[in-house]
C-alpha cells in the first residue's frame, strides 16, 4: 500500500492502495467514479477509456503509480454540463442501446476527433475498431463521430 | 375508440388501484430516490413538485403538472424504459416533456409480467400500459367534472390540460390532481384509437441517454455504499469438476481481504425456479474492501477441484427446462461434433408428419441433402454479471442487473426461507442481458453471501468468471432433406434438428404448411455443460441454416430465391398443409416484397454479391438483403436491407436501432463467435480469445423499413438476429462460390481460400 496523489478532471485525489491497482478500480471503488466501466481487464474492449494527457488510454492497463502529475479525465469530467460536441452527437443520433460501452466509446471518439477533426470513415473504423458494442450500435457511433467532426 | 373493462382478468390492476385508493404509496425506496434526486439536481430543467398524487400504481401527478411513470419491465437495451412510458403518456394525454421516467421495483401487486424476455414488453404490456394512462386520465376528467359541475363528456384534455369550451375554463392536470384522487376507478374505460395517437408512433429519445453519455451511476457494478464488501467468485477450471478442498492461508493474510469461503448455491433439498440454472453450485468466494484486493486474493489460492460423478441425476425442479439435468465427465469440442453426426440424430423423435414423406422421397426424381451447424457461444454482456445484496436478519434488499426479478425473488424466498414481503429486488439498468439474466444464480450467490458474511455486499464476476460460467447458446445441428420430382417441384421436405442440450426445431414454421409431405424430427443430447436462451432461442441458428438451405433449393430448381418463398408462401396461404403452422404467410411476404423493392434486388446494378433471406419468430416478421464483397479473403458487408413487420411501431428511431444492433449482433455471431471445449474447460474465456465482431466489420450501411399495417406490437428485440445469418451466408456463396454449412463462418471462408492458394 502507499499513497498516491492525482489529478482527475483537474481535482486533486489521495487515496492509498497496491501501486499496481489499475487507475479503472481506483476510478470506480476509490473515487466513485463509475463511468469508467469494467468490461475485460486486458485492453480488449474499451469499455475504460480515459484520456492520458488527452490521449485515449485503457484505465485497466494503467497502473496508479504511473499516473503521477499525468492529467486524467474521464467521462465526468468530459464536460462540465453534458454538452461536450461528441456528448450531443451521441444524444442527437440516440446512439445507445444498453449504454455500458458507450463511455469508452465517447472517450475514444473525443480523443480521435482531438487529433484528427474531420475523420474519413476509415480513419474513424481503424481507431474505434477498440471499442466493442455487444448491442451493435457501431453505425449509429460512426454517424455521432461524424456529426460532431463538424462542430468540435 | 375501443371500450375496454378495467378488470378484465387483471388482477394485479385493480388490486393496485385498490391499493392506492387506500392511500398506500408503492415502496420505491432508496434506488428510485437517489436518481430522482440526481436528476433533480443535475441537468433536467423541470420544477420538482412541492406534492405528488398517485392515481394508480403506473404513475403519479406533481401538484404542478409533471408527471412519474414507472416503467416496469427490466431494461436490457431493448429501451422499453423509454417505450412503456410512451403507452401510458399517450392515453394519460400528457406532454411528453413534463414526463420523468423512473424504473420501477418488483412489485407484482401492480405490475404484470417484469420480466425481460421474448421480445414480449412492449406486445404484453400494450394493453395494460395504456389502460393505466386512460384510467388515470378519466379519473382527471371526471374530478375537473365534478368541480365545474358539467358533464365529461363537454370536457377536452391536450398536454395535461382540460378544458371546457363552453365555460372557457381550463386546469392542468397538477391543479386537479388532489381531487382526483377521491374519485372511483372507473369500471370501463376507453383507449384511443390509432389515428389519433400523439406520441406512439413518434421517436422520442433514450430517457437514459443523457445519464449514459455522462457516466452516471446506473448499472448494478456501480453500485456503491459505505460499508459494502466487494465479493467474487472462483469456480471450478471445467464442466464436469466440482470443488474438493482448498488452502486459503496465504489469501486470507492478503490486505483488504475480509473472509474466503465455499457457499451451495442451490443445495440439492432445495426446490428450484425455472430460473435457477448453475453449473457450479458450490463455488469458493473472497470477501473484501476493493475489487482489485479480492482479484489478486484470488490468484493467491489454492484450491483442488474433483471429477463430477460421470452419471446424470435429475435436478429437483417446478418445471421441465433445458440445462436442467446435470451430467458429468470432462467434454470436448470433437466429440460434440461426433455426438451430434451420430448418437443424437439415431435418438430423433418424430414430431410433425404430414402426407407420405417415405414415398415421396423413395419416388422423387432427385434428393438434395445438406446439414448445417453452430458451436456454442457466450452471451458476453458487456457489464458482467454482478449484484448488490443486503441481507439482515429481518430483510433481503437486492439490487442489480436481472431479467427475471420476479423468479429471482422466489428463488431467494426458498433459498434464504424469508417471506416474499420481506425480499425486496430492484432491477437496475443492464449492460446488455440476451438472455444471460433471465437466470439468476449471481442473485442468489450474492444474497447467501451477504447473510454469510451479515454485511452488504456486491458481487461481481470478472469477464474470465462470466465467460466460463455456463449457460450458453447451445451447440445445435439441422439436417435438411428436399424430395424434387422430374419437373422441379419440391414434393417433400424432411427436417431433422437437435442440439446439445436442446433441439433447435419448430416445427411448425414455414416451410411447414407449404408443402404436401413433411416431416420434422427432433433430437437432444444431455451435457455436463449448461445451456440456456441466448438473443432468439433456437431461432438464432435455425433461421440461417433454414434461409440457406432454401436458397440452395432454390438454385437448384431455377428460380429467383425471393420468388421461389413467395411461390411457396402463395401455396402456404391458398391451401396449407395441416392446421398448426404457427405464421401468417401474407404478412411473411409482405416483408419479402418489401425488403425487394427497396433494395432495387431485381434493378440493382451493384457488383456486390447478394444474400436474402426472410423468418418469422417472437410474433414479427423480418426479411434482410446483404450486400457484401470480399477483400483479403474478409468480408466487407457494404449494406445490409431490413423489411421488419413488428405492428405498430412504437418509437421509430429506437426500434430502428434495434433493428441495426440485432443485424449487427447476428452477422457477429455467425461469422466469428466460437465457444470450444477441452476437457470441460472453455478454450476462450475474454475478448482476445473470444472473437465479436467490431467496429471495422460492421456493415457500411444499414437500411430499415418498417410495414404499416395498424397491428397490434409484437416483438422487435430478437427478431432481426436470426435471418441476416442466412442473408450472409447465401451472399458469402455468391462472393466465394462456396456453400457455407458451419458456423462461425469465417474459419469455413479462410479455409477454403487457403486450399484455393496451395
Amino acid at each position: 500500500m502507499a499513497q498516491f496523489d492525482v489529478k482527475i478532471n483537474g481535482k486533486k485525489h489521495s487515496v492509498d492502495v497496491d501501486p499496481e491497482t489499475p487507475l479503472l478500480w481506483v476510478l470506480r471503488d476509490n473515487f466513485k467514479l463509475v463511468g469508467t466501466k469494467y468490461g475485460c481487464g486486458i485492453a480488449q474492449c474499451g469499455a475504460c477509456t480515459v484520456h492520458f494527457n488527452g490521449s485515449a488510454v485503457r484505465s485497466c492497463q494503467v497502473p496508479i503509480s504511473a499516473v503521477e502529475d499525468n492529467e486524467i479525465t474521464t467521462i465526468e469530467g468530459l464536460s462540465e454540463n453534458g454538452d461536450h460536441p461528441v456528448q450531443k452527437a451521441w444524444l442527437e443520433h440516440d446512439v445507445p442501446q444498453c449504454g455500458y460501452c458507450q463511455a469508452g466509446q465517447i472517450m475514444a471518439a473525443t480523443a480521435l476527433l482531438k487529433n484528427n477533426p474531420s475523420p474519413s470513415d476509415s480513419e474513424i473504423e481503424e481507431v474505434m475498431n477498440g471499442n466493442i458494442c455487444r448491442c451493435g450500435t457501431y453505425n449509429r457511433i460512426k454517424a455521432a463521430i461524424k456529426s460532431a467532426s463538424q462542430t468540435v | 375508440m375501443k371500450k375496454v373493462k378495467t378488470g378484465m382478468g387483471r388482477r394485479s390492476f385493480i388490486k393496485n388501484v385498490s391499493l392506492v385508493g387506500g392511500g398506500l404509496l408503492i415502496g420505491f425506496n432508496w434506488l428510485a430516490c437517489k436518481q430522482a434526486a440526481e436528476e433533480n439536481g443535475g441537468e433536467v430543467a423541470m420544477q420538482m413538485p412541492d406534492e405528488w398524487f398517485e392515481l394508480n400504481g403506473y404513475l403519479k401527478i406533481g401538484d404542478n403538472g409533471i408527471v412519474t411513470i414507472y416503467s416496469p419491465n427490466p431494461e436490457i437495451g431493448q429501451n422499453v424504459k423509454t417505450a412503456m412510458p410512451m403507452l401510458v403518456a399517450e392515453e394519460l394525454d400528457v406532454d411528453w416533456s413534463n414526463v420523468i421516467v423512473e424504473q420501477a421495483p418488483l412489485n407484482l401487486d401492480v405490475f404484470t409480467r417484469q420480466l425481460a424476455g421474448g421480445s414480449q414488453s412492449i406486445r404484453q404490456g400494450w394493453e395494460p400500459l395504456r389502460m393505466a394512462g386512460a384510467t388515470a386520465k378519466q379519473m382527471l376528467l371526471s374530478a375537473a367534472a365534478k368541480e365545474w359541475e358539467v358533464p365529461v363528456s363537454e370536457l377536452s384534455v391536450d398536454k395535461g390540460i382540460i378544458s371546457h369550451k363552453a365555460s372557457d375554463r381550463s386546469i392542468g392536470y397538477g391543479e386537479i390532481a388532489k381531487a382526483a384522487t377521491k374519485i372511483e376507478v372507473p369500471k370501463e374505460i376507453e383507449l384511443k384509437d390509432n389515428s389519433d395517437f400523439k406520441i406512439i408512433g413518434t421517436s422520442r429519445k433514450n430517457v437514459d441517454a443523457k445519464k449514459i453519455v455522462t457516466g452516471k451511476p446506473l448499472y448494478g457494478l456501480d453500485s456503491y455504499e459505505d460499508d459494502m464488501l466487494i465479493a467474487m467468485i472462483v469456480q471450478p477450471p471445467a464442466f464436469g469438476m466440482e470443488f474438493k478442498s482448498m488452502d486459503a492461508t496465504k489469501a486470507k493474510e492478503m490486505p483488504g481481504i475480509k473472509d474466503i469461503f465455499t457457499i451451495d448455491t442451490y443445495p440439492e433439498a432445495m426446490e428450484r425456479e425455472w430460473s435457477d440454472v448453475a453449473a457450479f453450485s458450490k463455488l469458493v468466494v473472497v470477501v473484501g474492501e476493493s475489487t482489485w484486493q479480492v482479484m489478486q486474493a484470488k490468484k493467491a489460492l489454492n484450491v483442488e477441484w474433483d471429477l463430477k460423478p460421470d452419471l446424470t441425476h435429475q435436478v429437483q425442479i417446478l418445471e421441465k427446462s433445458p440445462g436442467m439435468e446435470e451430467t458429468g465427465g470432462l467434454e470436448n469440442s470433437d466429440m460434440h461434433t461426433a455426438l451430434m453426426n451420430d448418437a443424437g440424430p439415431a435418438k430423433s423423435e418424430v414430431v410433425r408428419k404430414d402426407g407420405d414423406p417415405e414415398s415421396a422421397f423413395k419416388n422423387a426424381a432427385r434428393v438434395i441433402e445438406r446439414s448445417y451447424s453452430c458451436p456454442f457461444l457466450a452471451h458476453n454482456c458487456m457489464e458482467p454479471m454482478n449484484f448488490y445484496a443486503n441481507v439482515t436478519d429481518e430483510k433481503a434488499e437486492l439490487l442489480g442487473p436481472i431479467q427475471t426479478p420476479e423468479f429471482a425473488e422466489k428463488s431467494v424466498n426458498k433459498r434464504l426461507g424469508f417471506e416474499l414481503d420481506k425480499i425486496d429486488v430492484q432491477m437496475t439498468r443492464m449492460g446488455g442481458g440476451f438472455g444471460r439474466r433471465l437466470y439468476g444464480n449471481f442473485l442468489v450467490e450474492a444474497a447467501v453471501i451477504s447473510q454469510k458474511m451479515k454485511k452488504p455486499i456486491k458481487l461481481v464476476y470478472t469477464r474470465e468468471d462470466d465467460m466460463a460460467n455456463g449457460v450458453y447458446r447451445p451447440a445445435y445441428k439441422v439436417s435438411y432433406r428436399a424430395a424434387l420430382d422430374a419437373n422441379n417441384n419440391i414434393t417433400a421436405f424432411h427436417v431433422n434438428a437437435g442440439g446439445i442440450t436442446e433441439s433447435p426445431l419448430f416445427a411448425n414454421r414455414f416451410p411447414a404448411g407449404a408443402i404436401d409431405n413433411y416431416l420434422a424430427e427432433s433430437w437432444t443430447i444431455d451435457s455436463s455443460i449448461s445451456t440456456g436462451a441466448f438473443r432468439a432461442p433456437r431461432s438464432n441458428f435455425i433461421a440461417g441454416a433454414e434461409q440457406s438451405f432454401l436458397d440452395e433449393l432454390a438454385e437448384e430448381v431455377g428460380k429467383d430465391p425471393i420468388q421461389f418463398r413467395l411461390d411457396m408462401l402463395k401455396r402456404a396461404k391458398n391451401d396449407p398443409v395441416g392446421e398448426e403452422n404457427d405464421y401468417d404467410p401474407v404478412r411473411y411476404a409482405g416483408v419479402l416484397e418489401l425488403v425487394r423493392d427497396k433494395a432495387g434486388w431485381n434493378n440493382n446494378n451493384s457488383t456486390s454479391s447478394k444474400g436474402v433471406a426472410a423468418y418469422y419468430c417472437h410474433n414479427s416478421y423480418v426479411a434482410q438483403i446483404l450486400e457484401m464483397d470480399l477483400k483479403d479473403n474478409e468480408p466487407v458487408i457494404d449494406k445490409v436491407t431490413c423489411a421488419v413487420d413488428c405492428g405498430i411501431v412504437v418509437n421509430p428511431d429506437a426500434a430502428k436501432n434495434m433493428v441495426e444492433g440485432g443485424t449487427i449482433d447476428g452477422i457477429g455471431h455467425a461469422l466469428y463467435s466460437e465457444l470450444s471445449f477441452k476437457d470441460g474447460a472453455v478454450q476462450q474465456n475474454n475478448f482476445d480469445s473470444y472473437r465479436l465482431i467490431r467496429h471495422r466489420e460492421a456493415p457500411k450501411k444499414i437500411d430499415v423499413h418498417f410495414v404499416e399495417n395498424g397491428i397490434d406490437p409484437t416483438g422487435l428485440g430478437e427478431p432481426p438476429f436470426p435471418p441476416v445469418q442466412g442473408a450472409l451466408a447465401n451472399a458469402l456463396y455468391k462472393a466465394t462460390g462456396k456453400r457455407i454449412y458451419k458456423q462461425p463462418f469465417l474459419p469455413e471462408i479462410t479455409a477454403e481460400s487457403r486450399e484455393l492458394k496451395t
